[in-house]
């Protein structure tokens, strides 16, 4: 046998043992080191060429690396296939229970009442109106007097007071935002549009409907061409944005000693689409806030000309939105904080 | 005000279902309550007679009824009434009829006998108890005697009437009557309202001023005026007036009293009469003296004093003026001569006794509102005639007047272009004189100017706004146009203290916190726990409740109050932040305090929920930490924020408490309540937080930054220790940094041991540096020296034993 022949049936005999392994350690350890190894065959081989005569070396030196290549070729094959099929088995392996429950993770939530007055404020702010807030302690001439409620206005009746001293209360609404900014403006630096969230109080005993603390929003315009038909567009695209457009709008008189003309502006119930219930009192609308004209009285007593300027405002309340949109039947839930309740809103 | 329908078509043509007008009222004028038709809800109720009647063998207060329903045979009822009587007609509910309180009556056995029906009394068909006349209140109530048998009752009671409940504004007085409500819906519906006074006839030949004198102050009774009626015959009024009445929700008592109920709801002008022989000298109106009493007609004594105004004879107060009557002058069915009294008293006077006493009647409520000046003597002399017809009084000469005012009527200029101007509409002078017109007011106009006169009766109507009211109202708001301002550009926005809010909570919310809404207003005790500073509280000066009588100081007890009642509802896992003010004052004299914006935190339990693949975590102090820190570093302050044990809160665990600071301004603290403060709670083992927003709105903030990253790799070294229990890791954190040099990057605690295998007052604590050289590679020497260093001086400070 010829050391060539030798080498082609290292080959074959090697080929096969390859073939017919069946894990990798076994070929990188065992079918590899044995057959490439330094005191592999084919190795031995190489170094028996120098033995053959010179003519001859050249011819089986090429033979012995062709088929050292062709083995290791066979090598990574095999290695690739068995390693693809490891793969396979250990994706088979690893399946789990895709529909086996999440691992929870932390999650806050914002306060219903607060997304409303952060969402009305939104639409406002892109209207062009800037956001102030105002002190919840509050003087009697801002809170009152100068809303046109004198110390013996009939109306004051209808907002029960929390006082502190004789002229500090702890406001009753945002409208003392009304004076508060119509006094500072400079309206020699153009209109005011301005819209005021915050805590207001009232003295009421709590229950399902009533609270002594609960939410405002005022609004205020006031330039020298400002129309009630504005505050009637106002109105009715802040309510179509916030409960939807397939829902009618109509504006009624009303009471306000800060404004005259005052109106009160209604939706159709969403319970029951207008067709009357107990939730509407079978009247088929829901009242959602009042508004009006700023009343003369309220301009000039902050120093501004009522004959040249004008404007409307409007106050609303977050905390009524909040339980007609959601349904929520009791006021105190808003306050009392019970985690699942809160989390219920995102 | 319960504005009857039927009433209403008597003055003015209307055709149209009641809910229509209802709407139409709400739509133009003012709220409508309800719009009820008492017989809504009644079924087979019907006129009966008692045609025989005999005891039940086996009941000493039940009779056997025969009652004749105008079927061929009688239907037989068991009835407990003690005024049952043969030959009177009565009220039956029939076998299947519905009554008051959707109650089926049905065919029964009473004790025995077979009963189809029953005899009902007025409150058992659905009228409030405090409506039923006086002599109705304990039986059956008869019908009138020509009253067809077997018909549906509804149409002898005013059952088949709609009532419109009116929820007049206090600018609405005048909608307080029909006389108002009449004249409101001419103008809207553009008809004219027949609206006519009686003419009294003066029967007697006596002189009122012969038989009572007055003697009023006028800063009280601006207007009061008397008229006498000889000869009365007391006795109920007619079923008619008594209808409109109890429909309004007033109760029938005789037919004086009732005609000044009804002349009340028909005008809105309230009267009072008295018993003339029962009043000694001349009446009066005054102030009270001090200590003064009355019983009023509902026999109640009530204590006077010289804010108080009266009505008196020589003997004391007979009236308290304009609110309600006294019991002693009161008209009873031995009454023979009335003094009928029409007065205009102070609207704001009578409404602070009113308010004072918690006394609100009918009266008053329309004296507040103010009633119309000019009719005072003719609704005066329209009761007086009415008791000359129903009471067969004569009625004498004159009206005494004790003081009369000339009211104004308002006059306002005002011209097209103003009311155009304000509405945004385009209306021609023709369109708004014809308004003011329907409304009944009188307009003088030149070209585009109106010189606009007021009836006394719309007492609201002062100044140009009311008028462009009156345009837009009888227009017709739904035919305004709808529009949105024009004015120059306006930016809007939020400014950087309302940004930094806003972002203060949705990085409190991301970090898994939830945004609770507390009461600003508690007790005295929990506003003033948690203090971040000394303030004096602020008080109610007459509180609602005892639970909220403060103002709050801190925010972290609302906060605890908020675990408490998820913990009573068996929440225990509760994470929750509060963005609101506290209220400080320097000191008591202070009367209004600073309102300072704070921001807080309480966690208890585990933020994150027991699951199949993770066990729940409960929250500890470096949980809660690792959330303050990580919001004070997302808000981007600028300098470094640290936190220093503080063990001086008192509602606070003194070892697990720090102070923060950030660049060395206090901003608020964390840690555990006090074991002692959450047991007061009833709460578990809670952490909280407290920050000034305003110091955190006030601190500069890092501009938005960032730096390359290094290409270099970096070197970590650990270095473990042994060392006293009690020196706290921020300073061997500073001697670490101070002597890391020039390329320590981080320094990291990964390990901390006490227990087995350390000395007792040992802890063994385990850190690992990060080097780095941004612009070179470096060489472990360098680490090296620096390492020694490291050790050689904690060493030399803390006497440290490396490891
Ligand atoms: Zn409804």
């Amino acid at each position: 046998m010829s050391l060539k022949d030798d080498l082609t049936k290292l080959r074959d005999d090697g080929i096969a043992q390859i073939n017919q392994a069946t894990d990798v350690n076994e070929i990188t350890k065992e079918i590899k080191v044995n057959l490439l190894g330094k005191k592999g065959p084919i190795t031995q081989a190489l170094r028996g060429i120098k033995d053959l005569p010179v003519e001859k070396r050249p011819e089986v030196g090429s033979y012995a690396n062709e088929i050292r290549d062709e083995i290791q070729n066979a090598l990574d094959a095999k290695l690739k296939e068995l390693e693809d099929k490891a793969l396979e088995e250990q994706l088979v392996a690893e399946k789990i229970d895709v529909t086996l429950p999440s691992t929870p993770v932390a999650k806050g939530h914002p306060h219903v009442i607060q997304s409303i007055i952060d969402e009305i404020c939104d639409m406002f702010m892109g209207m062009g109106y800037e956001v102030k807030s105002g002190p919840e302690v509050e003087e009697d001439k801002y809170n009152f007097e100068m809303m046109n409620l004198p110390k013996d206005h009939p109306a004051r009746d209808m907002q029960d007071t929390f006082y502190i001293t004789k002229e500090i209360l702890m406001r009753t609404q945002t409208s003392p935002m009304q004076a508060r900014t119509l006094e500072k403006h400079d309206f020699s630096k153009g209109p005011l549009k301005m819209i005021s969230p915050g805590v207001v109080y009232r003295r009421d005993t709590d229950d399902p409907t009533h609270s002594h603390q609960f939410h405002q929003v005022e609004g205020i315009v006031i330039d020298k061409n400002i129309t009630m038909g504005d505050l009637k567009g106002t109105l009715e695209y802040l309510l179509h944005q916030l409960f939807g457009n397939k829902y009618d709008i109509r504006l009624r008189p009303s009471y306000f000693p800060f404004t005259e003309p005052s109106v009160e502006a209604d939706v159709t119930c969403f319970k029951c689409d207008g067709k009357g219930c107990d939730v509407c009192k079978h009247s088929g609308w829901i009242e959602v806030l009042g508004a009006g004209m700023v009343h003369p009285n309220v301009l000039k007593m902050a120093g501004v000309d009522a004959d040249v300027y004008g404007g409307f405002a409007f106050g609303l309340g977050p905390d009524r939105f909040a339980m007609l949109k959601y349904g929520v039947e009791d006021i105190r839930d808003f306050y009392l904080n019970d985690v699942r309740f809160l989390s219920q809103f995102n | 005000m319960k504005i009857s329908y039927n009433w209403l078509k008597e003055y003015i043509d209307l055709d149209i279902p009641a809910d229509e007008l209802a709407e139409k009222i709400e739509r133009s004028s003012v709220e409508v309550d309800s719009v009820i038709k008492p017989s809504d809800g009644l079924k087979k109720i019907v006129v009966g007679k008692i045609v025989e009647m005999e005891n039940h063998p086996d009941s000493d207060h039940l009779h056997i009824c025969q009652v004749d329903v105008g079927e061929d045979e009688p239907v037989q009822i068991v009835c407990g009434a003690p005024n049952a009587q043969v030959g009177k007609n009565v009220i039956t509910a029939l076998s299947g009829a519905r009554v008051a309180d959707n109650m089926k009556i049905k065919k029964s056995k009473m004790r025995g006998i077979q009963s189809n029906g029953m005899l009902c009394a007025l409150d058992e068909i659905g009228y409030p108890k405090d409506v039923v006349p006086k002599e109705w209140a304990d039986g059956i109530y008869f019908l009138p005697e020509d009253a067809t048998l077997g018909d549906d009752v509804y149409k002898y009671l005013g059952m088949d009437d709609a009532l419109i409940d009116l929820d007049v504004t206090p600018n609405r007085g005048d909608m307080l009557s029909i006389y108002g409500t009449v004249h409101d819906l001419a103008a809207i519906y553009n008809k004219p309202a027949k609206f006519d006074l009686d003419k009294v006839s003066e029967t007697s030949d006596k002189l009122t001023s012969d038989q009572i004198q007055s003697d009023v102050n006028d800063e009280i009774a601006w207007t009061y005026l008397n008229r006498v009626v000889n000869d009365v015959e007391v006795k109920p009024s007619p079923l008619w007036m008594q209808v409109r009445l109890w429909n309004a929700g007033i109760k029938p008592v005789n037919n004086i009293v009732d005609i000044t109920n009804y002349s009340m709801l028909k005008f809105g002008q309230p009267m009072h009469a008295y018993d003339l022989d029962k009043l000694s000298g001349k009446v009066s109106v005054r102030y009270a003296n001090d200590g003064e009493k009355i019983t009023t007609l509902d026999e109640n004594e009530v204590e006077l004093d010289s804010n108080d105004l009266v009505v008196a004879d020589d003997n004391g107060p007979i009236a308290m003026a304009g609110v309600i009557g006294g019991m002693d002058s009161s008209i009873t069915a031995d009454t023979k001569n009335v003094l009928f009294e029409c007065a205009i008293f102070d609207p704001i006077k009578v409404r602070k006794m009113a308010r004072k006493h918690v006394i609100h009647t009918e009266a008053s409520q329309r004296f507040e509102r103010g009633v119309d000046p000019m009719a005072v003597e003719d609704v005066l002399s329209s009761a007086s005639e009415m008791a000359r017809e129903i009471a067969n009084g004569s009625v004498t000469n004159d009206v005494l007047v004790g003081s009369k005012y000339e009211a104004k009527k308002a006059v306002i200029e005002i011209s097209v272009a103003r009311i155009n101007h304000v509405l945004g509409m385009e209306l021609s002078a023709q369109e708004v004189i014809d308004i003011f017109e329907r409304l009944g007011f009188e307009v003088k106009a030149t070209g585009d100017d109106l010189v606009v006169t007021i009836p006394t009766r719309r007492g609201d109507i002062h100044i140009q706004a009311d008028l462009i009211e009156e345009v837009a109202r009888i227009y017709g708001y739904d035919n305004l146009p709808s529009t949105l301002p024009t004015t120059t550009m306006t930016t809007g926005g939020l400014n950087e203290e309302q940004q930094l809010i806003r972002d203060s909570r949705h990085i409190l919310e991301g970090l898994g916190l939830t945004h609770a809404i507390s009461y600003a207003l508690t007790t005295e005790e929990k506003a003033k726990m948690f203090m971040m500073g000394e303030s004096a509280q602020t008080d109610l000066s007459y509180p609602m409740s005892s639970d909220h009588t403060t103002l709050r100081m801190n925010l972290v007890s609302g906060l605890l109050d908020d675990i408490a009642y998820n913990k009573a509802r068996k929440v225990d896992n509760v994470a929750l932040y509060e963005q609101g003010r506290v209220f400080h004052k320097d000191n008591e004299d202070v009367v209004k305090p600073d309102e300072i914006e704070h921001l807080a935190g309480a966690m208890t339990g585990s933020l994150v929920d027991n699951s199949w693949n993770q066990p729940a975590k409960n929250v500890d102090f470096f949980q809660i930490k690792g959330i303050v820190n990580e919001y004070l570093e997302t808000i981007g302050l600028n300098g470094e924020i640290s936190y220093v044990s503080n063990a001086s809160y008192p509602e606070m665990h003194p070892g697990r408490t720090a102070d923060i600071f950030v660049h060395g301004h206090y901003v608020g603290f964390v840690g555990q309540v006090h074991p002692k403060i959450a047991k007061q709670f009833k709460i578990n083992e809670t952490y909280v937080f407290d920050l000034n927003l305003q110091t955190i709105i006030d601190l500069p903030k890092k501009e938005q930054s960032y730096e390359l990253v290094s290409k270099y790799p970096s070197i970590k070294r650990d270095i473990a220790m042994l060392i006293d229990k009690n020196i706290e890791n921020d300073s061997i954190v500073k001697v670490i940094e101070k002597r890391g040099g020039a390329y320590l990057v981080d320094v990291k605690l990964f390990d901390l041991y006490e227990g087995e295998h350390v000395p007792e007052d040992k802890k063994s604590l385990a850190y690992s540096l990060t080097f780095q050289n941004k612009h070179d590679t470096l060489v472990d020497d360098d680490v090296n020296n620096v390492m020694d260093k490291v050790q050689r001086n904690l060493e030399k400070e803390f006497n440290v034993e490396i490891r």
